[in-house]
């Protein structure tokens, strides 16, 4: 059996922290200077372009593109034919998370008490983990900051089975409708359908991960992607919600079987500065 | 036509009164920060009747919470927050004199009346562009709430920090309008 000591795992986290934030993803810079050939408002030009801009001096300055450095989110795929020694595992990331946030000056945003204290814990600390179990002896980290302001206009609904692919449609447009110019458009759009409440919620985030331009492997939701990216242009949301054509840099959609009374489904909206970083043990 | 001004603060009242919806602003001068946290204790002060940590009058609040700064620099990144969060403080900010706000996202109905009321503005900042802002922040010092650390006011001088007027003072919104004009919608 592989063993992979948490030492390891804290310095790769360390440093997946602080990369995802200063380096914008090349998919995500691509759609963004694509839209600036697409959009047609003044001021929805001036803003693509300070978004570019901004990519560039994080880049070359090693700053967060965004303040707002968000909750610190991994998913990881654990090798069955891997063992995690020297220590605990859950410790190990959040030790990265800490180590991270301190050395990259990332800011710390997560509260000890989400009612009733609010207090700062100062180091971004606890991480939300998602773990999954797979064949292998490798350890995949991904770690996916994610910003307050675009986690917000997120939600679940539990539809009816009747409500069909024209009420998951309506839902989802809609509600990025509603939420305007609050998750910083240009926006990407993570749908979850199926499995159950929590599951989709789960789906709808996972979907984020994927390459910006790629589309469902199943051409029937490759279709309901592009059909949602362009219902959602057509609001005419814009950049930063003040008017023009670019709202959805694209729309991901991922499924799971579920209940035969169920039809739930997730959007997850996801900003511009759209961050992930993946590392192989 | 959306015209390109430099401004200087404090915000003189015909000033703010001549800027419309859709002007491209370079501000100068001294603004302050404050979000969640600090506008909960800016309010309670004001219930009970006690002075602020600093004179609002034609002021403007940066709605941030800044990332930490690197040694040599005034301050992290500093991108906009979203300002509906903010929409339940604002009108009793504007009323004691509060000339400005800056921040993402659109305003509720009751704060754009305000704006027209008390003769005051709202700034869109480009959320995400915190690293860009953030070259415009030429010092930063911390006015009160230490405690709250990102959340702290401070006061900061800038240069030419590039934002869009999306409120004016005679009520027109440029979130409802740009909308309008695009939208292939019936």
């Amino acid at each position: 059996m592989k063993q992979i000591h948490v030492d390891s795992i804290i310095e790769v986290v360390r440093n997946i922290c602080q990369e995802a934030n200063f380096y914008l993803g090349d998919d995500v810079q691509r759609a963004l200077e694509e839209s600036l050939k697409i959009e047609e408002s003044p001021t929805g030009k001036t803003i693509i372009e300070q978004i570019l801009e901004n990519a560039e001096i994080a880049r070359k300055h090693r700053v967060p593109m965004c303040q707002d450095t968000g909750a610190a989110v991994f998913f990881v795929e654990l090798g069955q034919e891997a063992q995690v020694v020297g220590g605990d595992f859950t410790e190990a990331i959040n030790e990265g998370v800490r180590q991270g946030y301190r050395e990259g000056y990332l800011r710390k945003s997560m509260v000890n008490d989400p009612l009733m204290d609010r207090k700062n814990t100062q180091d971004n600390t606890p991480a939300i983990i998602h773990t999954r179990v797979v064949p292998g002896d490798k350890l995949k980290i991904t770690f996916a900051p994610k910003g307050g302001g675009s986690e917000n206009m997120s939600v679940v609904r539990m539809m009816k089975p009747a409500d069909g692919v024209e009420g998951v449609r309506d839902f989802v447009v809609d509600w990025v409708k509603r939420s305007g110019g609050n998750p910083c458009p240009p926006i990407i759009v993570g749908v979850g359908i199926g499995g159950t409440f929590e599951k989709c919620a789960e789906l709808a985030k996972i979907s984020l991960l994927r390459e910006l331009g790629r589309l469902n492997a199943d051409p029937r939701f490759a279709s309901l992607e592009k059909q949602l990216k362009e219902e959602i242009n057509d609001l005419g949301i814009g950049p930063m919600g003040l008017g023009g054509r670019v709202t959805a840099l694209a729309v991901h959609i991922e499924t799971h079987p579920c209940h035969i009374a169920s039809l739930p489904v997730a959007v997850n909206i996801q900003c511009h500065a759209a961050r992930h970083k993946s590392v192989t043990l | 036509m959306s015209r390109k001004v430099r401004l200087n603060t404090p915000l003189k009242e015909e000033k703010v009164t001549s800027l419309r919806a859709g002007d491209e602003v370079l501000l100068n001068g001294t603004i302050y920060t404050g979000r969640d946290a600090a506008h909960q204790r800016l309010l309670d002060l004001l219930e009970k009747g006690k002075e602020l940590p600093f004179d609002v009058k034609g002021q403007i609040i940066y709605y941030v919470g800044p990332s930490p700064a690197k040694p040599g620099t005034p301050i992290g990144s500093c991108g906009p927050t979203t300002s509906y969060r903010m929409d339940s403080y604002a009108p009793a900010l504007m009323k004691i004199g509060l000339k400005g706000m800056i921040g993402k996202g659109p305003r509720g109905k009751e704060v754009v009346e305000a704006m027209k009321r008390y003769k005051a503005v709202y700034f869109a900042a480009v959320g995400g562009a915190a690293a860009l802002i953030a070259r415009s922040v030429k010092s930063s010092r911390i006015v009160a709430y230490e405690n709250l650390g990102t959340e702290a006011i401070r006061e900061l001088e800038v240069e030419d920090f590039p934002v869009i007027v999306a409120n004016d003072v005679l009520g027109n919104d440029l979130y409802e309008e740009g909308i309008r004009k695009y939208s292939r919608r019936k």
